[in-house]
């Protein structure tokens, strides 16, 4: 076909000083699948929210079947024929699949749910969905609330259909047969756009591959014209120099070593498979990997938050020198033993701090058991609150301002000088630098310098490779909760750390394609 | 639904049977006291089942029904003294519209504050409560005082077109003296509950309603306006609950005013709402019920002033059962809508 169902041209779209998008070109033909490719924060959900009408562009044009269009809401986006399924489902969980995939909707017609049930069986047969229109949604798994959502925008009418991260919920087994669903829509003539970070996912389904990297518009290439290192280095660019101070570690010592760790989420999924590694004193050991690869799941293991499904972690207690096994633990007593996660999760306040409390009462939130009398002892934290505004530089009225009301990386200061106060021979730093100016950035990795020059064992999770590599001694990749290796952090090969974060799982689903 | 009342004609009925009360006189009254208490328990309950439904807990419903009540007194009072012959149909309508502006006004209040500005709902509708109670017993005690009268405020000329009862009712024996000697409102009741239901479970704007109760967020993206259905049912739930009162001052009361007269009516309706598990059709029968209870103290003989409290208890109690009884059951379909209580506001992205 020759004209593309939507192309965008130039489009560029800015919140406040950081560019989300800049310049992005993109077109997609009816019968075509599209990969949106790029690492996390890349910009790839920016620009799709801009054509399901989320956002509205700063700059460009949309053009759907080459008429320029102005998307201003979703219900515009409706009208376009374009669907978009999130990555987190809108539901309504009381009702049944019918029920949801009518709401909403305005017509004329009488409304009676039989007929909707009909339509609804009707596309399922058509597209060789699995799925009972009278079913509860809270009865549902994962993957039949997906074909709910997707359904629902097949249901409007849609015949450009946006996927974001489709697969990230998903099972092999059930990845494989959306897939062929998706071919089938393909094959139909809709237009599909799948987002997703998963390089052999990719290569399995689509058409074509656009490439993202931090908001610019890389290129798009044909997917039988490609492979996966080619693709990963569009992906993760050239390495950039940081200049973050690195000494040399001294005195390693092993102080963690997990062993076998394996954890299984409440879908049956599982969050870790087999993780083996140490962490040692004198080094900061770097975890790489795309967002959900299990990062979370084993940090928490270490600090007594997981249930742990099998494996051990063997702590080596540098006071006594016995091996203590972690798993089991309460959180409170791996804490007493010294191991410390400040953990910056999405909303930073959600774990750590309590935002309607001031800075003080949040350095008490962690010494307030050490108190001998029933009345709170409220100089030591004032000191120590005190102490942390002044070292690290947190930008507030006093300390008796409540948490909520400091910008996020003034936030992320206090939880971070928090838990390092404590003296600990362990911390544990996930996206300690999430939304962090570039000099706060800074002042976090001095102080997990200087951590680690005292000889505590740092585990920092992060998400940019290049600070991975220029601020880790060693860094453990994850990817879909597996280990696929553990490099040096001194000359890293970039790319290929990109290629051990996208590539190692799944394989053998994807054979037959 | 219509099988339902008759369900609670014939359950009634064998229940006089068997306890052998066929011919028992006090029996019959006892039911007819029944359904007369029930009647502004089904008009608030509904009302707060249809506002509860988009997520709004208003607990200012006993102050509403009060407000609904002083509205249709001051309303016909003021109709009454400005005409020498009043004409039957405006001895109706000019009550009426003034109690739904009455608790529509309320109503109003509420949405502003609680999904407009956001602000706690427990808190504003029990402010609301407190705020529609003293409004009413203010106006009811000096209304008279206004217009240079005094004694106590009867709409003797109104009241009657509210109290009417159906023309046949006395020709059928002990069936039409127990089941059709209402006034109007009391079946209005019936009918809005059953209108009710058939409204939230048949049509899409039902749907779309109930959507915005369990997750606002998800029917916003579906293009469901959320604001403009909370505002709409809060205002029509709270101008069905004030019916409630306008039934207790022109039927029950006979266009008296007692200040406090309409007394613990209101919390018994919020009560009713978890009692009937947010069903319009179930609220029916379940008012009818708490409506028994609520009486049941008259007709045993020889209580004590302490026991008769103790009896008043139970429709508190049996809610608290049935709370028990629904969280232990753990059906989903039987829960509280799942964002009740919660104001929504589209997060800034």
């Amino acid at each position: 076909m020759d004209v593309a169902a939507i192309e965008l041209k130039n489009i560029t779209k800015r919140f406040g000083k950081i560019v989300a998008n800049n310049n992005v070109c993109l077109s997609v033909y009816r019968g075509e699948i599209l990969s949106l490719l790029g690492e996390n924060g890349s910009g790839k959900t920016t620009l799709m929210n801009m054509i399901s009408g989320i956002y509205f562009p700063d700059e460009g044009n949309i053009y759907i079947d080459g008429k320029e269009v102005v998307i201003r809401s979703p219900k515009d986006a409706f009208d376009y024929k374009i669907g978009m399924i999130h990555q987190h489902f809108k539901l309504i969980n009381v009702f049944t699949a019918a029920q949801n995939i009518v709401l909403g909707l305005k017509s004329k017609e009488k409304f009676d749910i039989k007929t909707v049930s009909k339509q609804v069986k009707a596309i399922s047969e058509q597209y060789g969905f699995d799925l009972d229109p009278n079913k509860k949604v809270y009865e549902m798994s994962v993957s039949e609330k997906q074909t709910v959502e997707i359904i629902k925008v097949l249901y409007r009418g849609a015949d450009i259909l946006i996927l974001d991260e489709p697969t990230a919920v998903l099972t092999p087994q059930e990845t494989q047969k959306l897939f062929a669903i998706l071919r089938r829509m393909r094959d139909a003539g809709k237009a599909i756009i799948i987002i997703t970070h998963k390089l052999h996912e990719v290569l399995a389904l689509s058409d074509k591959v656009a490439v993202l990297r931090k908001g610019e518009y890389i290129g798009t290439v044909n997917t039988a014209e490609t492979n996966e290192s080619e693709l990963t280095e569009m992906m993760v660019g050239k390495k950039i120099s940081l200049n973050i101070n690195r000494s040399e570690p001294k005195d390693l010592v092993d102080r963690i070593t997990v062993e076998g760790l394996t954890c299984i989420n409440p879908e049956g999924i599982k969050t870790l498979d087999n993780v083996s590694f140490s962490a040692r004193s004198g080094e900061i050991l770097g975890i790489a990997g795309i967002a959900g690869s299990g990062q979370r799941e084993l940090l928490e293991s270490i600090a007594g938050l997981q249930q742990i499904e099998n494996g051990s972690i063997i702590y080596h207690n540098p006071k006594t020198g016995a091996d203590d096994e972690l798993r089991g633990k309460s959180p409170i007593k791996i804490r007493d033993l010294g191991v410390r996660l400040s953990f910056v999760p999405e909303d930073r306040l959600g774990m750590g701090l309590v935002g309607n409390m001031d800075i003080i009462d949040n350095m008490m939130l962690r010494s307030y058991r050490k108190g001998k009398s029933i009345f709170l002892e409220r100089k030591k934290p004032k000191d120590l609150a005190e102490r942390i505004i002044s070292d690290l530089e947190v930008v507030t009225p006093s300390a008796q301002t409540p948490v909520r009301k400091l910008s996020g990386g003034n936030v992320q200061k206090v939880l971070v000088g928090r838990e390092i106060s404590a003296s600990p021979t362990v911390l544990m730093a996930a996206y300690p630098v999430r939304g962090l100016d570039i000099n706060s950035s800074y002042a976090i990795y001095n102080l997990l310098n200087q951590q680690k020059e005292k000889g505590v064992a740092v585990i920092f999770v992060g998400e940019d490779l290049d600070v991975l590599i220029e601020l880790c001694d060693r860094i453990l990749v994850l990817s879909s909760g597996k280990v696929s290796g553990i490099v040096d952090g001194r000359g890293a090969d970039k790319s290929n750390i990109g290629l051990m974060m996208t590539s190692y799982s799944g394989g053998e689903a994807y054979e037959n394609v | 639904m219509i099988v339902t009342l008759l369900l609670c004609i014939v359950v009634t009925q064998l229940i006089l049977f068997v306890l052998g009360f066929s011919s028992n006189n006090t029996f019959y009254e006892f039911i007819n006291a029944a359904i007369i208490q029930g009647v502004p328990l089904l008009f608030g309950a509904t009302g707060e089942i249809i506002t509860e439904k988009s997520g709004n807990l208003n607990l200012g419903i006993p102050g509403i029904m009060y407000i609904g009540g002083i509205s249709g007194i001051v309303g016909g009072y003021l109709y009454e003294n400005s005409t020498a012959a009043p004409i039957g149909a405006l001895c109706i309508i000019i009550p009426l519209l003034s109690s739904f502006l009455g608790s529509a006004l309320m109503a109003l209040i509420y949405c502003f504050l609680t999904v407009t500005l956001r602000v706690n709902q427990n808190v504003t509708g029990l402010a609301l409560t407190t705020f529609g109670v003293g409004i009413g017993n203010f106006l009811g005690g000096s209304l008279l005082k206004f217009f240079g009268r005094t004694g106590s405020i009867s709409l003797n000329k109104i009241a009657p077109y509210f109290k009417a009862k159906l023309p046949f009712a006395d020709s059928l024996g002990n069936f039409g003296k127990t089941y059709l000697s209402f006034g109007f409102l009391a079946y209005l009741a019936i009918i809005i509950a059953i209108c009710a239901s058939f409204f939230l479970n048949r049509t899409r704007a039902g749907l779309s309603l109930r959507a915005v109760g369990e997750n606002p967020a998800t029917a916003d993206a579906t293009g469901i306006n959320v604001t403009r259905y909370k505002y709409l049912s809060t205002i029509i739930g709270s101008m069905i609950a004030g019916l409630g009162g306008l039934y207790f001052v022109m039927d029950y009361t006979g266009g008296a005013w007692t200040n406090n007269g309409f007394g613990d009516r209101g919390w018994l309706a919020i009560a009713l709402v978890i009692f009937a598990i947010w069903r319009p059709t179930s609220a029916i029968f379940s008012s009818f019920l708490f409506g028994g209870l609520y009486m049941l103290c008259i007709y045993i003989p020889g209580l004590s002033s302490s026991t008769t409290e103790l009896i008043n208890m139970l429709p508190y109690v049996v809610t608290i059962l049935i709370l028990i009884v629904i969280s232990m059951r753990n059906k989903r379909e039987n829960q509280p809508p799942a964002s009740l209580g919660l104001s929504y506001f589209r997060e800034e992205r």
